[in-house]
């Protein structure tokens, strides 16, 4: 048991960084019903963006910069590829997110020539090694899980006390109906990636810290586990994406310690074949009671 | 006073609406009755700004709704409760009351009008915390009339309020609606239950199939005998 508690610590913090992104995926499902497959990319970029800054600028500016870079690349991509088709069939708005998604791939690799990018300046005060019961680890594994808590807490606060969350729940239960109460649901949904793309950046730079560096790919496992813990949580909760991230980040941690570290990734997905089977509306699978 | 003149709107190739033209004078309670398809949600609609019309115009006190964004209509004092209730299910009977008063900033005024709802609908009150999904059909029309009289709207347009509920709710849903009425807005009302809404309204419209066919006073076509016989269910002697 002593062996694995390092892992369970671990498994915590990568939980936790699965639920930034998560996060993600949900509150654009809540209100689009889209699975928005650029989001890992978008994580990847913001990882990107935090290697290529950090290197040339101080912390105070690179981070806010990673910040605010982000979130105007998930408020393009919706403006861009996703709002020209409101009306279109659910099908089209996919196919469009795929293609974002090999977009955004593709113009990385023109910008990092196909190499990946070292993390040559990760953030100082987190990246320092820290001996918690006796082991030693980086400081970011005992951030992440605070750091997320706390903004999970703020955003299920913002959604639910203030008057743009209130829009939001609105808009995600009926567009038509939010429109005649005077909501405007472009801004509403600008809003939701907004918010996701800021937490993904969060996540990316305490991802990265842990990684020697960024590639184009680099997106893809974290995005599609992210998704997974989504989905198991039920697609489309808040509460649901948090605890299904952090489920499955202690699983992976967990499965490595008792020295299955092979099957760690195959868990995770046969994880999601299992809930969609057994109960497709995942663990807080929205079911509203709604009497017609 | 809301004026509609020779409106067209046509929905991928059908043509929904054929050139109608009404009045809805300030104070009064207007409807428009018609069966299904005729047309009576495709005006409300397109009064709300969620559908485009093809020509025509719309105005209200001489402005031009037709082209306006949703909000600017909503902003202008015409609500909409729509077909089929349509509560936010997800959302407490409250927010959903606060959701009808979006647009608006004034803090003191909304929580004012939330007390008039209250005292209008005093089952909504004390279901003030539950889930609009929990509520049964005629409290959720009762909320979704709430909701609408959140903006503080100058004219109400109601789109089947009576649908899919029991005689004696809907008896109070029309109560209310003459109660709202008699406190200074003015309704348009779309009902299939020809009967209730020509008693209630001061001006009638019967729409078939995108044209307006007949109108007069509520009284006058609930004697006139070919609105009995399609509407009221009546033979002819």
């Amino acid at each position: 048991m002593q062996g694995l508690l390092p892992y369970l610590i671990n498994g915590v913090s990568v939980g936790g960084q699965y639920a930034l992104i998560a996060i993600g995926y949900t509150l654009v499902y809540g209100i689009l019903r889209l699975i928005n497959f650029a989001h890992g990319d978008v994580f990847m970029v913001a990882g990107l963006i935090m290697v290529y800054s950090s290197a040339t600028m101080p912390m105070y500016l690179s981070i806010p910069l990673v910040l605010i870079l982000t979130v105007v690349l998930g408020f393009t991509i919706e403006r861009a590829a996703y709002k020209p088709l409101r009306t279109a069939p659910r099908m089209s708005l996919m196919i469009s997110a795929i293609g974002v998604s090999y977009l955004i791939q593709n113009l990385a690799f023109y910008f990092t020539g196909g190499l990946p990018q070292p993390v040559t300046n990760p953030i100082p005060w987190i990246s320092e090694n820290v001996t918690v019961f006796g082991e030693s680890t980086k400081r970011v594994t005992l951030v992440t899980p605070i750091l997320t808590a706390l903004l999970v807490v703020a955003l299920v606060y913002f959604i639910n006390h203030t008057k743009i969350g209130m829009g939001m729940r609105a808009v995600s239960k009926d567009f038509e109906t939010a429109q005649l109460m005077g909501i405007k649901i472009n801004s509403v949904i600008s809003m939701t990636f907004v918010v996701g793309s800021f937490l993904a950046a969060v996540g990316a730079m305490l991802y990265f810290t842990n990684y020697p560096s960024v590639a184009i790919t680099s997106g893809g496992m974290p995005g599609l586990k992210a998704f997974v813990a989504a989905v198991f949580g039920g697609i489309g909760s808040i509460p649901g994406a948090v605890v299904g991230a952090f489920l499955i980040g202690i699983s992976e941690e967990l499965i490595k310690g008792l020295g299955y570290s092979t099957f760690s990734d195959a868990f995770t997905f046969a994880l999601l074949i299992v809930v969609l089977c057994v109960r497709p509306t995942g663990l807080f699978g929205e079911k509203v009671t709604d009497k017609v | 006073m809301l004026k509609i003149e020779n409106l067209q709107v046509a929905y991928g190739g059908i043509q929904a609406l054929r050139g109608i033209s009404l009045e809805v004078p300030d104070g009064k309670i207007v409807t428009l009755i018609g069966a299904n398809g005729a047309g009576k949600s495709t005006t409300l609609r397109t009064i709300s700004g969620l559908v485009k019309a093809s020509s025509g115009s719309i105005t209200y006190d001489g402005t031009e709704l037709l082209g306006m964004p949703i909000n600017k209509i909503l902003e202008a004092g015409i609500a909409q409760v729509p077909e089929g209730r349509r509560v936010f299910a997800n959302l407490t009977v409250l927010e959903n009351l606060k959701a009808g008063a979006y647009l608006r900033k004034d803090k003191d005024g909304i929580e004012k009008d939330i007390q008039w709802v209250y005292e209008l609908f005093p089952r909504l009150q004390e279901r003030s915390w539950q889930l609009a999904g929990t509520l049964s059909g005629g409290e959720q029309q009762m909320l979704a009339v709430g909701r609408g009289l959140m903006s503080r709207p100058k004219v109400l347009m109601m789109d089947e309020p009576s649908l899919g509920l029991a005689p004696l709710v809907v008896q109070g849903i029309f109560d209310i609606i003459r109660e709202i009425n008699r406190q200074g807005v003015t309704i348009l009302l779309i009902e299939q239950n020809a009967n209730m809404a020509l008693k209630t309204a001061d001006l009638a419209y019967v729409l078939e199939t995108g044209r307006i066919t007949m109108t007069g006073t509520g009284a006058e076509l609930l004697a006139d005998e070919s609105v009995k016989e399609a509407y009221l269910g009546k033979k002819r002697k």
